[in-house]
């Protein structure tokens, strides 16, 4: 079974070739700064004005405009019947948005944070990512459900988890977890245009960063397509893989990395399910190798997914060092500062195992 | 897929009558065309007034009743006895004893009206329009079942339909959900959405009824209370056992659910007062099962056989109704001797369908899991099975 080196090298050359031209068609010249909030906002207003049937709700949604302000200002350009607070019932909510979704509507329903999904993980899993299935093709479920995941700072284990293994795990559903702006705006807006349920896991640390942005991206017609990764950097020693905040993360270490020679490829998965891997495989073939970097726990992680789908096929015979996941620690979120600090994977660490695998001192 | 839609349904019971007009211009008989009965008293929670105890009944409507019950009957005991065939696989929930609930209200229902309940489906889906072989072989899971074979005996759908759904109380929110999409589309329509005794304690019951009633969504809620929960009796696993009262600030109305006319005036009662702005309502129909909970469970360590025997011999909703239809001359016993010869030739006919035919190619295991698959490649059991996605299925909300 072994590939034959001939082989790889030729494909290695085509690699290259494939993987310069997607450079240069992923920068844009930027002409606008946009946080990740108002790109968030824009698209759950425009997509509110392009169909009627789109309407938002969840806790404090509409007077209060939003808990982390997402939905700023909707409730008073589209009234009460589009833009509904609800009680502090997720099961109830988020079971009433799934049948209104099955009744012919396209509800966006916001978890206050991904962390009290739980109380209604059944309407999720059961309810609308099985139906159609279930149905044979019958009954289609076009739901969003979105809300900020992941740790934010100082809140502690209950309010402090990733969802994107929990929720990527399920066919049905398509998982979505935006990084920049841009992607929170296409991927929102194309989610919400999408027949099926989308799991939008937001990252609320993220809300407030501001990216500078290509006119298009203001476009009302911008959508980034669901299943598709992004290189953020070109590089060609190592590929990082990542999602939401851990592509800064990745970022930061692959200028750090830059600074002593080492050119880092760092994809921004986009979508956790349908999962890009073919855009991983072309990056690692030309790396050959390759680091996975979440803040979710390591055991059945995102990263476990992609580090699997890369040994268990021909990838396998592109890796020149072991693929290595780098994750949240494998214990519950604590509180105090220093705590938390090293329970989360930061630059510094994905420096540290990069530099590991390419045996550098 | 279904021989039998509403619509057909519809022409079916017309072309009935023409044939039997004649019988009404020589109704020297003695044949009536209408009769009037009085049902047990409703009770009520948070009304002033409950619907009429006093029902006219048209001799066609109530020969369309007595088939469908008749039908739902037949169509249990083939699908148990499939079950003990070892054709019927997993689960499978009996709605013999409950017939009443079903066609009564469906008999008050509009074309536009929707219906969402638990896993004792069968009766159901047949009553929004699925024909007999397309539940049976669904029960089978045969290609010419409603959902392919790939739903089974608790997920069965049709237009207005939304399931069968296998989760306890899972079904409670839904409901709101779906009236919650017929108010915003602004239609007066109304949906019913059913449970049992058991899923009447489910908290998300009491989360959907409170945001109903403050968005005055238009939706029944309605507690088919037959006695148990599994195994366990109300008494048992209820606090309360007037389910008819604990939506708290929502009405309610207690139904005798062996009467399929009780049922069937409760029910347009309930449509009226949520179809005109008022909000939810909620609905106890009394019933029994005369079957275990589901075919694994005989039904008799819980419950005395004499208590079954006593309510079959009692409060039968098929015999107690035919008993009225003769007794007030709607109908001869020779007539519903006729229709049960041909609702037994019906069932005969679709358990042949459902155990001869075949169950769906391979090719439809990767069929419809997305309405939209992005990534058409699916994984099979191994990484070196790769399967392709297919869409077949009409998607109803992909427009």
């Amino acid at each position: 079974m072994a590939a034959p080196l001939a082989k790889s090298t030729t494909m290695l050359k085509n690699a290259f070739k494939y993987v310069g031209l997607r450079g240069i068609s992923t920068s844009r010249p930027a002409s606008a700064q946009l946080t990740v909030r108002d790109a968030l906002n824009s698209a759950i207003d425009e997509e509110m004005e392009r169909d009627e049937r789109v309407f938002i709700l969840g806790e404090e949604v509409a007077q209060y405009d939003g808990a982390y302000k997402i939905s700023r200002g909707l409730w008073k350009k589209y009234g009460d019947k589009r833009v509904i607070d609800t009680p502090i019932t997720e099961m109830g909510f988020a079971g009433i948005a799934t049948g209104a979704a099955m009744g012919g509507l396209r509800p966006i329903c916001e978890f206050m944070t991904w962390n009290f999904s739980m109380q209604a993980i059944d309407h999720v899993i059961n309810s609308a990512a099985k139906t159609f299935y279930m149905s044979a093709g019958i009954v289609n479920v076009p739901i969003v459900f979105r809300g900020p995941n992941g740790a934010a700072a100082g809140v502690a284990a209950q309010h402090s988890q990733c969802f994107g293994a929990w929720y990527s795990h399920c066919p049905g559903l398509k998982v979505v977890a935006p990084y920049s702006a841009e992607d929170a705006k296409g991927l929102l807006k194309a989610a919400i245009r999408d027949p099926d349920p989308v799991v939008c896991l937001e990252n609320e640390i993220m809300y407030g960063t501001a990216f500078d942005v290509a006119d298009e991206v203001l476009s009302k017609d911008f959508v980034v397509p669901i299943g598709k990764a992004k290189i953020e950097r070109v590089g060609k020693h190592i590929t990082l893989v990542a999602f939401s905040r851990a592509v800064a993360t990745c970022l930061d270490a692959a200028k750090e990395l830059s600074a002593i020679g080492i050119e880092a490829e760092v994809i921004n998965l986009r979508s956790l399910r349908p999962l890009d891997f073919d855009t991983v495989m072309e990056s690692v073939k030309k790396t050959n190798h390759l680091v996975s970097v979440e803040h979710g726990w390591p055991q059945s992680g995102v990263g476990a997914e992609v580090v699997s789908r890369m040994v268990e096929g021909p990838g396998f015979y592109y890796l020149d060092a072991p693929p290595v996941r780098v994750t949240g620690a494998d214990i519950p979120m604590p509180y105090a500062k220093t705590l938390e600090d090293n329970s989360l994977p930061q630059g510094k660490d994905v420096v540290r195992v990069v530099k590991k695998i390419l045996n550098v001192q | 897929m279904f021989s039998i839609t509403l619509r057909s349904l519809g022409r079916q019971v017309h072309q009935q009558n023409k044939s039997l007009a004649p019988l009404f211009t020589y109704s020297k008989n003695g044949l009536n065309t209408e009769a009037s009965f009085d049902t047990k008293p409703f009770k009520l929670h948070k009304l002033e007034e409950g619907p009429s105890t006093s029902v006219t009944l048209s001799r066609q409507d109530a020969l369309k009743y007595y088939k469908d019950m008749q039908m739902i009957r037949r169509m249990e005991t083939a699908a148990g006895n499939l079950y003990k065939e070892k054709i019927i696989r997993g689960f499978c929930h009996l709605y013999s004893g409950q017939e009443a609930c079903c066609v009564g209200m469906r008999a008050s229902m509009r074309s536009y009206d929707a219906v969402i309940t638990a896993y004792r489906a069968h009766g159901w889906t047949y009553m929004m329009g699925v024909d007999p072989v397309g539940v049976l072989a669904e029960l089978t899971g045969r290609s010419t079942g409603c959902a392919r074979g790939k739903g089974g005996s608790m997920h069965m759908y049709v237009k207005n339909f939304y399931g069968g759904n296998g989760i306890v109380g899972a079904q409670q929110p839904l409901g709101a959900g779906v009236a919650l999409a017929l108010k915003y589309q602004g239609t007066d329509g109304v949906c019913l959405t059913l449970y049992g005794d058991g899923a009447a304690n489910q908290g998300q019951l009491y989360e959907a009824m409170n945001i109903a009633q403050l968005w005055k969504l238009p939706v029944i809620f309605i507690c088919e209370n037959n006695g148990y929960g599994m195994g366990t009796s109300v008494d048992r696993a209820s606090a309360s056992t007037n389910y008819y009262t604990r939506g708290d600030y929502v009405p309610g109305i207690w139904v005798d659910g062996m009467d399929v006319l009780a049922v069937r005036e409760a029910t347009r009662f309930a449509i009226d007062h949520c179809a005109t702005g008022k909000g939810p309502m909620v609905m106890e129909v009394v019933t029994y099962r005369y079957s275990g909970h589901s075919m694994s469970d005989p039904g008799t360590s819980y419950r005395s056989r004499d208590e079954i025997q006593e309510v079959r011999q009692t409060r039968d909703p098929i015999t107690g109704f035919r008993e009225r239809m003769l007794s007030t001359n709607l109908a001869t016993a020779d007539e519903l001797k006729d229709i049960d010869q041909e609702v037994r030739q019906v069932i005969e006919d679709a358990v042949k369908r459902a155990k001869s035919d075949k169950e769906i190619g391979l090719e439809e295991l990767t069929a419809d899991i997305s309405c939209n698959p992005i990534d058409t490649r699916v994984r099979g059991v191994t990484a070196f099975d790769t399967l392709s996605h297919r869409r077949l299925g009409p998607a109803v909300n992909n427009h």
